[in-house]
């Protein structure tokens, strides 16, 4: 999609005045059946995956991974080597067993959270929108992004006009 | 330093609150300050040009932090005979040193992981500085075991490489625990930190006015774009890292407790190190949160977020953790004497009256027992003078306590023919206020170039956060609330 002066468009935005207009919002976002869209704000809105229909993050799979490897590694290190020198002693290595549990689960969540989050990414189209700025100080932003099937001009426009958005924007890609 | 002077602001806003039929809380932002006004005066400290008297001070520190590199690369270079260790003292101001700063670390872990799993809305205004404040204090705390195992240069056989030597660590040798521990605690705090970063540091980029001011916080804020399919990841991940530093932080103090007491010297061979040792480390380490912050605040005016009441509560805790240590030393003298054991008996007795017995009554008695009895009486806790008062005394009094339990524990030895004492020498001294001075030195280079509230976090304590906030005062719950529905 292309805007008559050429611009690849990215999606369609719009500023709403509170965390509580942004949460209606989203709802009725969601209500319409968008599926590539997403809200921006300062800090995280409790209950907006609910209102955007996203679930849980499964983050936390990928940490029990990293935390059951940290495990193994820390059991291969102690017993393997240690075992044949010395006799065993068990409890002795719980220490090293916990410690590296949690350096591997706490990378793991770092380096996943990243992954996921598709970060870093220094460049985005979003940072085309001079207004954008503000989603880090006090400005709360829905955008519908144009590759989403349901996405047209007008329809898009409507919603987030009608939810009670304000400078509807187009965005361009470039 | 105004925040004597806010005590009747919040007795106002008691009396207030109690003449209304429904009890409400004590906004933990006061002056009904929004989130541009949160942004503009933590980002503002930063954007400023830098105050002359923090290069005043940043000159001094870190004039400081370089002699006491120079002492390092002394006794580097010379050897551990630049330290006043001899026998049979050969624990000294170095692992009292590591104890002390390593403890003072502990406290930024808690506020940031343990009271944030106990959904302690208030951490949000003091999170930040503390976990700079673990940092900087596992910094100079690594130094000390660092430098003290002599050859730096064989420092590596601690780590389990293989190697032509066949060389391998002893996981059995609670010094090598010692080892992990400290440096996952470090990695994990790093993490940690960083992670709360990141959005901050986005406002800090959205904001700059400068192309390489944009660039610098540009690439550190990772293309953070405040998406909420961002924030679902970033909150487990958080949520994660503060379920895995709560343990963490409490298995680090009691691993630095078990060097002691899996030895066999009378006062180190004891079961109650752990528990004694984190609740110490706690105790410290909010008197040096109090420390930084409450001259910071007053610098920086920032009194609506850090408010009275955040001052109350860390007093409160340092309470806590002070009787919990008071007890602990009670406890230590009863068991050596309920023990019948005449060593544990003549060690508890010459901590008292021996050679160091002014260190006892001044550091462990005055200092960590009875001057944090002050907070019991709420006129304390809201008179900033009482309360940077009794910081200063734990900040020396846990000093002392970590000396008491290791030089006192050896210098009388089983044996009277080999009885001693420590003298430290000039390189004592210097490296350990040059630790001083790295610590200061990256605190003010922290506060001159990182905001040093976690902006994005204040902010949702902020009763318009809420998502069923209305204006006219009727939503579910206020800030600071249990829970926002």
């Amino acid at each position: 999609m292309r805007t008559p002066s050429g611009n690849k468009v990215y999606g369609m935005g719009a500023e709403y005045p509170s965390a509580s207009a942004l949460y209606e919002a989203a709802k009725r976002v969601r209500d319409a059946g968008f599926k590539r869209w997403d809200v921006h704000s300062p800090f995280p809105i409790h209950g907006m995956d609910e209102a955007m229909g996203l679930g849980k993050s499964w983050l936390s799979a990928a940490v029990l991974g990293g935390g059951i490897t940290g495990l193994l590694t820390a059991a291969v290190l102690t017993f393997g080597p240690s075992w044949i020198i010395y006799p065993p002693t068990v409890p002795a290595f719980f220490p090293i067993m916990f410690e590296l549990t949690v350096l591997f689960s706490a990378f793991t969540a770092f380096f996943a959270m990243l992954l996921m989050n598709g970060l870093p990414r220094w460049y985005h189209p979003i940072f085309n929108w001079q207004r954008f700025s503000r989603a880090t100080n006090d400005g709360f932003f829905l955008v519908i992004e144009a590759r989403d099937p349901r996405f047209t001009e007008l329809e898009a426009r409507e919603l987030l006009e009608q939810s009670g958005g304000q400078h509807v924007t187009i965005i361009h890609e470039d | 330093m105004d925040g004597a002077s806010t005590v009747p602001d919040v007795i106002e806003a008691e009396a207030s609150a109690s003449a209304e039929k429904r009890l409400t809380r004590i906004p933990l932002v006061l002056n009904k300050r929004n989130y541009s006004w949160i942004t503009e005066r933590i980002s503002g400290v930063i954007e400023a040009n830098a105050p002359r008297w923090w290069w005043v001070a940043f000159a001094i520190t870190s004039m400081v932090a370089m002699f006491g590199l120079f002492c390092l690369g002394y006794q580097i270079s010379t050897g551990v005979g630049t330290w006043g260790l001899n026998h049979p003292v050969g624990w000294a101001w170095d692992i009292t040193n590591f104890v002390f700063w390593i403890g003072i670390g502990h406290a930024g872990t808690l506020i940031s992981a343990i009271l944030f799993l106990l959904r302690q809305k208030w951490r949000t205004s003091i999170n930040r500085a503390a976990e700079a404040m673990t940092l900087f204090a596992v910094i100079c705390a690594a130094i000390f075991p660092g430098v003290h195992v002599g050859r730096v240069w064989m420092a590596w056989f601690l780590a389990p490489l293989p190697n032509n030597y066949g060389i391998w660590p002893n996981f059995r040798s609670p010094l090598l625990w010692d080892v992990f521990a400290v440096s996952t605690y470090f990695s994990v705090s790093v993490l940690f930190w960083y992670t709360g970063l990141v959005p901050d540091l986005a406002t800090l980029r959205d904001r700059s006015t400068t192309k390489i001011k944009k660039f610098l916080y540009g690439i550190f804020a990772l293309g953070w774009r405040g998406s909420n399919r961002n924030w679902r990841h970033y909150e487990m991940a958080y949520l994660l890292l503060a379920g895995l530093s709560t343990p963490l932080v409490l298995s680090v103090h009691s691993v630095v407790s078990f060097d002691f007491a899996t030895s066999i010297i009378p006062t180190w061979h004891t079961t109650i190190f752990p528990p004694y040792f984190v609740a110490g480390a706690i105790f410290g380490g909010f008197a040096m949160v109090l420390t930084l912050l409450i001259p910071a605040r007053a610098i920086y005016k920032l009194h609506d977020i850090i408010t009275p009441q955040h001052v109350d509560k860390m007093a409160k805790i340092i309470l806590l953790t002070g009787s919990i240590v008071g007890y602990a030393y009670a406890m230590e003298f009863f068991v050596a004497w309920y023990s019948g054991n005449q060593y544990e008996k003549f060690a508890f007795y010459n901590r008292i009256f021996g050679p160091y017995w002014w260190y006892w009554w001044v550091g462990m008695l005055f200092c960590n027992t009875v001057a944090p009895q002050l907070f019991w009486f709420k006129k304390f806790r809201f008179n900033i003078y009482v309360v940077y008062f009794v910081c200063m005394c734990v900040n020396a009094g846990m000093w002392f306590e970590r000396f008491i339990i290791i030089v006192g524990g050896l210098h009388r030895d089983f044996l009277p023919s080999s009885w001693g004492m420590f003298y430290p020498t000039w390189v004592d001294i210097w490296t350990f206020i040059g630790t001083f001075g790295i610590f200061t030195s990256l605190f003010l280079l922290f506060i001159r170039y990182l905001p040093m509230i976690a902006m994005s976090e204040v902010k949702i304590v902020l009763p318009e956060a809420n998502p069923h906030y209305s204006p006219d005062g009727h939503h579910s719950v206020a800030a600071g609330g249990k829970e926002r529905t």
